[in-house]
């Protein structure tokens, strides 16, 4: 893919989060104060709503594609050459992926009742 | 002699002789580096709710202490700083805010490097200070 594509993702990916990361936060401040929304009984509701649990997707989606491709940039900025930039981008590309897995089951499982 | 000028992370990391811009850079690839190592620790912690209410409270217990509130304010600075910076650094990229193109003149001031984007860089300083002792006084007052 065309670098100037990537940079157009990573920026993309950035916007959409900040929206989102805005909702998730203020989840925590109105929703009876910031101890009570870390109940379990609370997490767990939120979960089980399937929008919110969406949202929690689609944040997990967008952070996993705009962090991990942050890290290749840095890396890529540090040392430079065919080996170590293709090492670099399957190995981003590997962490990104990994991550969303895990935390998609995460959302699955609590959103289907499996706890 | 290419081996010469190959700082690595040192090159990278230090902040000095470039005014407030090369800070921003520094500032902006380490809070990155930071909220990326928060979010794949946040992934993890969030899946103690699937070993149920003990599994949840007992991790919850781990992270609801001074530390845990610090390190989380911590946190939301960088989130807060490396957002609005990011958003400048978009601006800049977009050609927005870099001024016009004009002959070359010393002392060569570059045209992007202008009061617009610095200010840019202290606001998103300020709003990160300003996020970081709102969400200490949030947690630190419950």
């Amino acid at each position: 893919m065309r670098e100037s594509t990537i940079m157009k993702i990573h920026y993309g990916t950035a916007l959409a989060a900040v929206g989102l990361v805005a909702v998730h936060v203020l989840m925590r401040l109105t929703s009876g104060g910031f101890a009570e929304s870390l109940e379990y009984e609370t997490v767990l509701a939120n979960y089980r709503f399937i929008p919110y649990a969406l949202m929690l997707e689609l944040i997990l989606v967008l952070l996993s594609v705009h962090g991990f491709n942050g890290l290749r940039v840095i890396l890529l900025e540090l040392k430079q050459g065919r080996r170590y930039e293709k090492a670099v981008s399957y190995g981003c590309m590997a962490g990104m992926v990994s991550l969303i897995a895990y935390g998609t089951r995460t959302i699955i499982m609590t959103n289907m009742g499996m706890v | 002699m290419a081996g010469e000028n190959k700082k690595g992370i040192r090159g990278m990391a230090n902040p000095r002789r470039y005014g407030i811009e090369r800070v921003a850079y520094w500032m902006m690839r380490l809070s990155g580096l930071g909220l990326l190592a928060y979010f794949v620790g946040h992934i993890y912690e969030t899946s103690s709710i699937l070993r149920g209410k003990a599994g949840w409270d007992e991790f919850l217990d781990l992270t609801q202490t001074a530390e845990g509130h610090i390190l989380l304010g911590i946190v939301i600075g960088m989130c807060v700083f490396h957002t609005v910076n990011g958003i400048r650094v978009m601006m800049g990229h977009g050609g927005i805010w870099v001024g016009k193109p004009a002959r070359p003149d010393y002392p060569y001031a570059p045209a992007s490097q202008n009061y617009r984007h610095k200010i840019g860089i202290y606001s998103a300083i300020v709003l990160a200070a300003l996020a970081m002792m709102y969400g200490m006084a949030v947690m630190f007052g419950e």
